[in-house]
């Protein structure tokens, strides 16, 4: 059948024609939202700005979760207690950026990936930025600690972590 | 459960920026359709229509927006979604709408449209994240797939070359698609390696491109096929799905478990215990380069990381040994999110039932697998059909 047709349906427009000829209409949402952080993560965002991560534990699978929720998925049962995790890990993965979150290029590129911290169970770990790395230095397996913005500064944010940087020698 | 077959398939071209409205692009995908399986709309007991999220189109409830183009008027009509893995996953709910009993002929319809998000498609993408944890970092989604890419790459030792390999045979097999935004029959594992850093290690041609399309597909009954003595009917042997917890820093992303998991679960239908052996071809899903790899390990057709050596030994060419994306894939044709339908479930089609034109396997081929994949890493979906 796809020899027999002779002219597939869709009509290709170009940029220009999209954005010059009466081929369009606009329209910009005006959405906004307020998002209550829930029981787990409002204490989360609590304890980062004291400059602490802290994590769930369940009894049942022995699994220190992090980030934090007050059931555990796996076992399908409330998690029982809070714990403080370390502010150390390891580079899980990463990737360094030159686009924004539009798509566009930006000057200095962005290190982002996943950390898994200390403390918490294997793997587990959060998206972050790290920082005093270079193409060159940055790989899975690196030793890293974070970076906290000043006390004054926090705002019970993720952002109240800068960014992590890999763990200086004599560190642990 | 009923035996049910693909009777018919039909898609627009895949393009940047296409003039039709999303219901005219499900008119023409669906009479399309209808037209290759010799059916009108009133053969129709029901519609199921597939698209990603509404923000694309900036429609809300766009399942409602499209319907009259879907054939949808005063009959069954719902739509499903599970975000990327749409593609290979509302063919699965027209499948049990016939192998319940409920129905004898559905028409599945899928479309996207994502030249109406300005300025770019990225910009809606952000909205799949956790407000709390990932927004403040103001990700864009191709991080994850960079992410990803490196962790497999790092954990099997990857050359970068074997993964642009795979951008390069599918742009060149897209050459026979009639519907190809990005076929190009002169690129080399060069050109992919020297185009644009997106998100290191993801460049610009390792991406398939965003795209406006549909596709449709008409699915029927055993009871159908004979009544109306249909020829060469796809019978849809084995059907799976399944997904990961939200939680994706928690989790390794080097092996997409969740695909295994669908895998067997569609092998488990199928009876096959031994899919490299009794799988002839396949369509994994392949937004990006490494997709393709790693949905290859995920399907179970190879071990963890061997499939880049079956890439460059040439196995996955379309006359190697287990030819991969025959239809040029997202990669070569083009990316209309749930659209992709048309070259993943309806390139088994095509395939099966010989229809292929310049793209047909050249060898005798009796059952290909295909697979999509979605939401925030988390998710597959898994088709195996047999002529």
């Amino acid at each position: 059948m796809t020899a027999k047709v002779a002219k597939w349906p869709g009509t290709e427009l170009s940029a220009k024609e999209f954005y010059e000829k009466v081929t369009s209409v606009r329209f910009r949402p005006e959405a906004k939202f307020a998002w209550s952080a829930g029981e787990a993560m409002s204490r989360f965002l609590a304890e980062l700005k004291e400059g602490r991560l802290i994590a769930r534990t369940c009894r049942k699978c022995k699994r220190v979760l992090f980030p934090p929720r007050m059931f555990c998925e796996e076992c399908f049962r409330p998690t029982d207690a809070w714990t403080v995790v370390r502010d150390t890990g390891t580079i899980e993965t990463y990737s360094i950026s030159y686009i924004d979150l539009d798509a566009k290029r930006i000057e200095e590129p962005v290190y982002v990936g996943v950390v898994s911290v200390d403390g918490a169970s294997p793997k587990m770990g959060i998206m972050h930025y790290f920082g005093e790395v270079t193409p060159e230095t940055i790989r899975i397996g690196m030793r890293v600690k974070a970076v906290w913005r000043p006390p004054e500064e926090r705002e019970g944010s993720v952002l109240d972590i800068r960014y992590w940087r890999p763990l200086r020698e004599g560190e642990k | 459960m009923r035996k049910v077959a693909c009777i018919g398939a039909g898609m627009t071209l895949f393009r940047r920026r296409l003039q039709e409205t999303p219901k005219e692009l499900c008119w023409e995908a669906s009479r399309m359709a209808l037209d290759a399986a010799g059916l009108t709309i009133d053969d129709i007991d029901a519609v199921v229509f597939g698209s990603a999220p509404d923000a694309f189109d900036g429609i809300h409830m766009k399942g409602e927006n499209v319907l009259d183009g879907c054939g949808g008027r005063r009959k069954p009509y719902v739509r499903v979604f599970t975000g990327g893995g749409t593609g290979v996953f509302s063919p699965i709910a027209a499948y049990w709408h016939v192998a319940s009993g409920m129905f004898d002929c559905v028409l599945v319809v899928n479309e996207e449209k994502m030249s109406s998000c300005q300025p770019h498609a990225q910009s809606v993408f952000g909205h799949i994240w956790d407000p709390i944890l990932d927004r403040p970092l103001k990700p864009n989604l191709v991080w994850i797939f960079a992410m990803e890419m490196n962790r497999y790459m790092t954990v099997h030792k990857v050359r970068y070359e074997d993964v642009a390999a795979v951008a390069v045979k599918n742009k060149r097999n897209a050459v026979g698609h009639p519907c190809a935004q990005l076929a190009d029959p002169n690129i080399t594992v060069e050109d992919v390696m020297n185009s644009e850093m997106m998100a290191w290690p993801v460049r610009r041609l390792d991406i398939s491109p965003p795209s406006d399309g549909a596709s449709a597909l008409v699915i029927a009954s055993e009871d159908f096929v004979k009544k109306h003595k249909v020829e060469s009917p796809v019978w849809f042997s084995g059907v799976g799905w399944n997904i990961d917890t939200t939680w994706w820093t928690d989790r390794d992303l080097y092996f997409p478990e969740y695909l295994a998991n669908a895998a067997r679960m569609a092998y488990k239908q199928a009876r096959i215990d031994r899919p490299r052996k009794q799988i002839d071809f396949a369509e994994p899903y392949d937004p990006f380069d490494y997709k393709e790899l790693h949905h290859m390990e995920g399907l179970l057709l190879c071990g963890k990381g061997e499939a880049p050596t079956l890439t460059r030994e040439g196995v996955t060419q379309r006359d190697g040994d287990l030819p991969t994306c025959p239809s040029g894939g997202l990669l070569g044709v083009g990316n209309p999110i749930a659209a992709t339908m048309g070259i993943k479930v309806g390139e088994l089609y095509w395939q099966l039932s010989g229809q292929a034109g310049k793209r047909q396997i050249p060898r005798e081929i009796r059952t290909g697998v295909t697979n999509a994949w979605g939401d925030l890493m988390q998710f597959s979906s898994v088709v195996v059909m047999r002529a």
